[in-house]
């Protein structure tokens, strides 16, 4: 529970190309890996219905994570876009959280991961929308209504299987415990946010921390789930120092645009 | 440069017979998904249903199509975001033709998306209100998977988005 995934500080929070640039790669690459995690379920769900559901949730990241990375490769300028954002990075420049490059396990535990992400998501997405950056507060608008569902349907199968049979509800405690110590890092922010949180730009996260902990409790209690207790926290995806689970998700991810880079639909 | 009204007007109304592709009962027209022409500078204007539509090409270029053989082809198709795509934009006669198909429209004015305590969804083939929902998600991310009751036929609910 308290390991340890990363050596020592070996990056700096840095920001090559700006720190609007980092922050839309956050926005982005959260969305991008979850999709990624999510498609792995395609075929493999419990139920057909389940199947849809996590295809579409993907489906809807994808379409925010495509908008966020060309944003951010048209602020960068040096002539890459979402594709090549997405698919010709190193694990160590991708900027997302650590919660959504963590493996699937079984459904319980993704249906916690996908809960506790959606819920943080939608608390951002809301406060994003009035981002003094127009093209950032529209793609936030236009995502706040997909996520606001995927919260929901989250939320759903944590009182379903929570409240379930003892197994369910085994697995479903399980599935949380994982999640627990990757939580802090969805409410950090660091130099680079501050600045644009100065500017009206984006959101300080750690002011959503609230609204998100209320929602749990609600959904725990509905649940008959215990209250989380917090190990110590791991971050570090925002720096670009990420658990191995990465390394193996973008090997599987980028394995065909980067073995073949001319290759065209 | 200026887009004349007579030549927006002409560009609406061969827009006016483009199929949805994924939902071909309805017209992109009646789904809501073409904003409008701009007449300075000149551009037709669509706006995605979803964020990860992956009809959001199909439609560009069907759209594209027509445009070029109303003989505009110097008229750019530009993807707008804001103001986000709700299913209020669905129009009447849309609303029709997706009942005819087999879809249960949503209901008007309920966009700001009422998960449970909606009102009840009507089986677009009998009517009956005794319907209930399968699956949140359908064969598409805009449609929930429902079942009628009475008749017993499952069928497709457009979200209210």
């Amino acid at each position: 529970m308290n390991r340890d995934f990363f050596p020592a500080d070996t990056r700096t929070d840095s920001a090559p190309h700006g720190a609007m640039f980092d922050y839309l790669l956050r926005l982005g690459d959260d969305s991008l890996i979850l999709c990624q995690r999510l498609t792995e379920w395609c075929g493999h769900a419990p139920a057909l219905e389940i199947d849809l559901s996590l295809a579409n949730i993907g489906l809807d990241l994808i379409g925010q994570a495509t908008l966020f990375l060309n944003f951010a490769g048209a602020i960068e300028d040096r002539g890459r876009d979402g594709d090549r954002l997405a698919f010709h990075r190193d694990a160590s420049d991708f900027r997302n959280c650590l919660l959504v490059e963590q493996p699937n396990g079984d459904f319980a535990q993704t249906m916690a991961r996908q809960f506790l992400f959606s819920t943080a998501q939608l608390g951002l997405f809301e406060q994003l929308m009035l981002s003094t950056e127009p093209r950032i507060a529209e793609i936030a608008a236009k995502g706040v209504k997909e996520v606001r569902y995927h919260a929901d349907l989250a939320a759903d199968w944590i009182v379903r299987l929570g409240d379930g049979t003892d197994e369910s509800r085994n697995r479903m405690v399980v599935g949380l415990d994982w999640c627990w110590r990757f939580i802090d890092e969805l409410f950090l922010v660091d130099d680079v946010e501050a600045g644009l949180i100065e500017q009206g730009i984006a959101v300080d996260r750690s002011a959503l921390r609230g609204a998100f902990d209320a929602r749990l409790s609600s959904v725990l209690a509905d649940a008959g789930l215990p209250a989380p207790v917090y190990p110590r926290g791991v971050r570090g995806g925002r720096a670009g120092r990420h658990s191995e689970h990465l390394g193996h998700l973008l090997a599987t991810m980028q394995h065909l645009p980067r073995s073949y880079p001319d290759a065209v639909w | 440069m200026q887009l004349s009204a007579e030549g927006a007007e002409r560009i609406l109304a061969a827009l006016e017979s483009v199929p949805d592709p994924e939902i071909p009962a309805i017209s992109l027209m009646d789904l809501g998904v073409i904003r409008g022409i701009r007449r300075e500078p000149p551009a037709v204007l669509i706006t995605p249903t979803y964020s990860g539509c992956p009809a959001t090409l199909v439609i560009e270029r069907a759209v594209r199509e027509a445009v070029d053989a109303a003989g505009y082809s110097d008229v750019p198709v530009e993807t707008v975001l804001a103001p986000p795509w709700t299913t209020d934009w669905i129009t009447e006669r849309g609303r029709e033709h997706l009942r005819d198909y087999g879809i249960a429209p949503p209901p008007k004015g309920s966009a700001s998306m009422t998960l449970k305590a909606g009102a009840p969804v009507a089986c677009p083939r009998c009517g009956s209100d005794e319907t209930r929902e399968v699956s949140r998600f359908g064969s598409t991310p805009c449609k929930a998977q429902w079942q009628c009751r009475a008749c017993l036929e499952p069928f497709d609910h457009f979200k209210c988005h």
